[in-house]
């Protein structure tokens, strides 16, 4: 799924001194994450529906519906992130380093694994982002 | 990062027919709604509601000319999704920040 977007694909990545088993473990441990991200029910169950909460803003819950869908311990964690319109997922990838690891976060929208909004789109959101680039460059 | 305000963009492009009637116009420029219908393939007043949420979403602009309304694409229609890509930025780099103070805080 991580490539099929790239104009809706944020990458945010970072080298930590730090071995992957331990970002794991606050990537994937309800308290830890709190620390971090923000207050949930997360269970690093492929599946398991959790949600984040935030503080609630106006025109805005604070509540970020999320299901779990990939558990590789150490290496790889990816869940929906339900915010926002359409979903979008998050999938957080572990690599060893000589200093420790590098870690790479990766948000994709349009892309929801329910899809139920927009399944039977006969054409990909690729292909249409790129064609809506294309025309607003020579529109402006 | 402010997560208050809904993205009307994502929305409005959450629909295959929406997308399709938009992607028409960025693609063909102006058009009737008379000429939208007959592309989209469903009724008008279908189409008139997708036009409808496309122009609350800011994708597209309309003018009246005699009984026709014309419809086009907005030139900065990408801005918003450029915006979300601004805003997660922002907000994953400052949790990056975050989750690295907790790591030198926990017990290896």
């Amino acid at each position: 799924m991580s490539a099929s977007a790239p104009a809706l694909t944020l990458v945010v990545e970072r080298e930590m001194p730090h071995p992957p088993e331990k970002i794991w473990r606050a990537l994937t441990q309800g308290q830890l994450i709190q620390e971090w991200l923000m207050t949930n029910d997360f269970q690093p169950v492929v599946g398991h529906r959790f949600s984040f909460r935030a503080t609630p803003v106006k025109n805005w819950s604070g509540v970020i519906e999320c299901e779990v869908l990939v558990v590789e311990p150490h290496a790889r964690l990816a869940y929906t992130w339900g915010a926002l319109g359409p979903g979008s997922t998050v999938t957080w990838t572990l690599t060893p380093t000589e200093g420790g690891t590098h870690l790479r976060m990766e948000q994709t929208g349009f892309e929801s694994e329910s899809g139920a909004n927009y399944k039977g789109a006969s054409y990909g959101w690729k292909k249409f982002i790129g064609n809506l680039e294309r025309v607003v460059e020579g529109l402006e | 990062m402010t997560l208050a305000n809904p993205n009307h963009v994502f929305r409005a492009l959450s629909d295959p027919t929406r997308r399709a009637i938009f992607e028409e116009l960025t693609r063909h420029g102006e058009q009737t709604v008379h000429a939208l219908t007959r592309y989209a393939g469903v009724s008008q007043p279908a189409v008139s509601k997708h036009l409808t949420v496309l122009k609350r979403a800011k994708l597209v602009r309309h003018r009246r000319d005699g009984r026709e309304t014309h419809y086009r694409a907005q030139a900065d229609a990408l801005a918003p999704m450029v915006d979300w890509l601004d805003r997660y930025g922002a907000f994953w780099r400052e949790r990056f920040d975050k989750l690295e103070g907790l790591l030198n805080r926990m017990e290896p």
